[in-house]
């Protein structure tokens, strides 16, 4: 195991200086100035520019310009806003709304995706089942902003069981609508997986060995079926998160949820392209992380993933 | 047994063979019908009511898209207007002046009534189409490129040239291709066009395509007329262009099809962010919905009638992927 951990770290840094130098040079590699370009239609004031400069290191070499900001991103040290604000404490203000939303979101797509699922796959071809994939496909076809508008007007606006948008403080009530909006697409993927993983898990000899040495229902379907139905679901958590941070983006800004997401949604409508570059910059290392993360959990539930290669 | 069989002969246990039933079996029938793969999906496909409803869609949307006047007289954005100012405007709409048309219902020739700007919504819609066609093909093409010809290159050569394009599909695959599309979109803030945006959502999504097209054709190149093709002199190259790649294509199909969708999502979700299309060039479902959403509530059919074209589209290309799938994939098919 600690030999497994020891490599999939160490996959991990080329990932790591590849995806965030990929970024750096979206930004510096494209032709003109990237200080006058951020700047759109805007006159930058020059102290504007030089501060810019000096935050991106524009005297120094392409290269080691990436690794002074890579340093800078590192050290905690994201930047300022046109606004002048810090990026810094823009996140650590943002980010804790942004982790309960996901929070929430993540035990609500994995707890109804998954039992629907077991139930679906259980029942294959029965109403809940057939029912299930009808409404799964009717979300999957639906955008997050059309799903996110459309749980807005009905349950915020027509039926009142919700605030149309979150509150100060961001309550967990609050934040209950916006967590299923932003659950919704990727509880669709888990619900599908789940079902598809149980029916081949179902046909396995070791479960008709199970039943055969009498074991209940009770005991075959939640440890031989569902637990050896999992590894597929826990493997997509990770393709999962990258929908997350995409939905929380947009389900942030229809919601108003005070998160990086919204945070996010505004530096794209106010154009501050330097906000926007931190910000997707530290999305992709928490994704990064997140997916290195699930890749060690995927190891624990699995142990022939250990030993391959 | 025969007495005069000097060898004893240890008893048989089994039956007989049927040597005539077996031989039939080997034997080539002719006058069958030709069968492969392309031919099976074909077959099972026909007979899918949920194909035949995603094709008629889509036909649908194809036509709307080349053919928008077939539909709309009204131009989509020009003759926008807030309110009724003259008689001849009252006229033409057939209501009094100084009527309020931003945001205002259907009236007669205007079927789904006006956005806040004062402009058709139908004809916005219908005009609309194109756009959201046009970059899902074009990111899907641009894709499925992309990750074949990548995907084959390691699959089939192997070694060191199979390390580096994966680590290299590794990096692209670790960016959330919205995200990275994002930062695109916003450095190109005057000279927004449909092949930016398409480059953007593409240049991000092609690793999942490579992913597996590599691993199709990793199982593909041990078959043996891979070898007979390499035997008979043919080279590396030719060998991987006409006999491994249209053998390992069928999931790249499956994954293009439901990647349409996905593009076409991903262009509404730019223009929803707002670092789509401009506006006042392009006619786009999602710059639409984002323009709506501030009247959700006193308007909301400016926000519902271009979500239900963009929602249709999306399931069409997401049905016909799944009948696509449950066709060329027998394994996918075995969990139905």
């Amino acid at each position: 195991m600690i030999w497994y951990i020891i490599r999939r770290l160490l996959q991990g840094i080329p990932v790591f200086f590849g995806s965030t130098f990929i970024i750096f040079s979206m930004v510096f590699a494209m032709p003109g100035n990237p200080v006058l370009r951020m700047f759109g239609d805007r006159t930058p004031s020059p102290e504007q520019i030089a501060a810019l400069e000096a935050k991106f290191h524009l005297d120094q070499p392409f290269l080691s310009r990436y690794f002074l900001y890579l340093g800078d991103v590192l050290q905690g040290n994201l930047g300022t806003t046109y606004a002048g604000q810090s990026v810094n404490e823009i996140l650590a203000r943002t980010f804790p709304t942004t982790l309960r939303l996901a929070l929430l979101a993540v035990v609500i797509q994995l707890g109804i995706g998954v039992l629907a699922g077991l139930i679906a796959g259980l029942r294959k071809g029965g109403v809940f089942d057939n029912a299930s994939l009808v409404i799964t496909l009717l979300i999957i076809s639906m955008p997050v902003f059309v799903f996110a508008f459309v749980a807005q007007w009905l349950f915020g606006i027509q039926l009142g069981w919700a605030r149309p948008t979150v509150g100060p403080g961001a309550p967990w009530s609050d934040l209950l609508l916006p967590a299923i909006v932003l659950a919704g697409l990727n509880l669709a993927y888990v619900l599908r997986l789940t079902r598809a993983s149980v029916i081949e898990t179902s046909q396995n000899d070791f479960v008709r060995m199970a039943y055969g040495k009498g074991l209940t229902r009770g005991r075959v379907i939640p440890v031989h079926i569902l637990r050896n139905s999992m590894i597929p679901v826990t493997t997509n958590i990770a393709a999962d998160f990258g929908i997350l941070i995409v939905g929380a983006t947009v389900t942030e800004g229809i919601f108003n949820v005070p998160g990086v997401g919204n945070e996010l949604f505004k530096a794209i409508n106010r154009h501050d392209t330097p906000e926007i570059v931190s910000i997707v910059t530290i999305l992709v290392i928490v994704y990064v992380l997140v997916n290195i993360a699930i890749d060690l959990l995927y190891g624990v539930l699995d142990p022939r993933i250990r030993y391959v290669k | 047994m025969s007495s005069k069989n000097p060898v004893r002969r240890a008893p048989r246990f089994v039956a007989e063979v049927d040597e005539g039933g077996l031989g039939a079996v080997d034997a080539v029938r002719v006058s069958d019908r030709k069968s492969n793969l392309w031919l099976d999906a074909w077959r099972d496909l026909r007979s899918r009511w949920m194909f035949w409803i995603s094709a008629v869609i889509i036909l649908f949307i194809v036509f709307v898209a080349i053919f928008p006047g077939v539909f709309t007289s009204v131009p989509p954005n020009d003759n926008c207007i807030l309110s009724v100012q003259t008689q001849a405007q009252a006229e033409e709409f057939g209501v009094p002046v100084g009527t309020r048309i931003s945001n205002h219902g259907p009236l007669p020739g205007h079927p789904l009534g006006f956005t806040k700007q004062g402009c058709d919504v139908f004809s916005r819609i219908v005009h609309g189409t194109g756009t959201s066609l046009s970059v899902g093909i074009i990111v899907t093409v641009l894709v499925a490129i992309m990750g074949i010809v990548l995907g084959a290159f390691a699959g089939y050569f192997g070694g060191w040239l199979d390390s580096f394009l994966m680590r290299i599909g590794d990096i692209f695959f670790a960016i959330p291709y919205i995200l990275a599309a994002v930062v695109i979109m916003s450095m190109f803030l005057h000279d927004r066009n449909i092949w930016i945006i398409s480059l953007a959502i593409g240049f991000f999504a092609w690793p999942s395509t490579a992913r597996i097209l590599r691993s199709e054709v990793l199982r593909v190149k041990q078959l043996d007329f891979v070898t007979a093709s390499e035997a008979i002199g043919l080279s590396k190259f030719r060998t991987m262009f006409t006999h491994v790649m249209p053998n390992s294509i069928a999931p790249v199909i499956i994954i293009s099809t439901v990647g349409l969708a996905g593009a076409i999502t991903a262009e509404a979700t730019l223009s929803f962010l707002g670092v789509g299309l401009p506006n006042n060039i392009f006619m786009s479902w999602g710059n639409d919905i984002s323009a709506a959403q501030t009247s959700l509530r006193t308007a909301p059919q400016t926000l519902i009638y271009p979500s239900i074209a963009l929602s249709l589209t999306v399931l069409a290309f997401i049905m016909l992927g799944e009948t696509v799938r449950d066709a060329l994939d027998p394994k996918a098919r075995a969990t139905r």
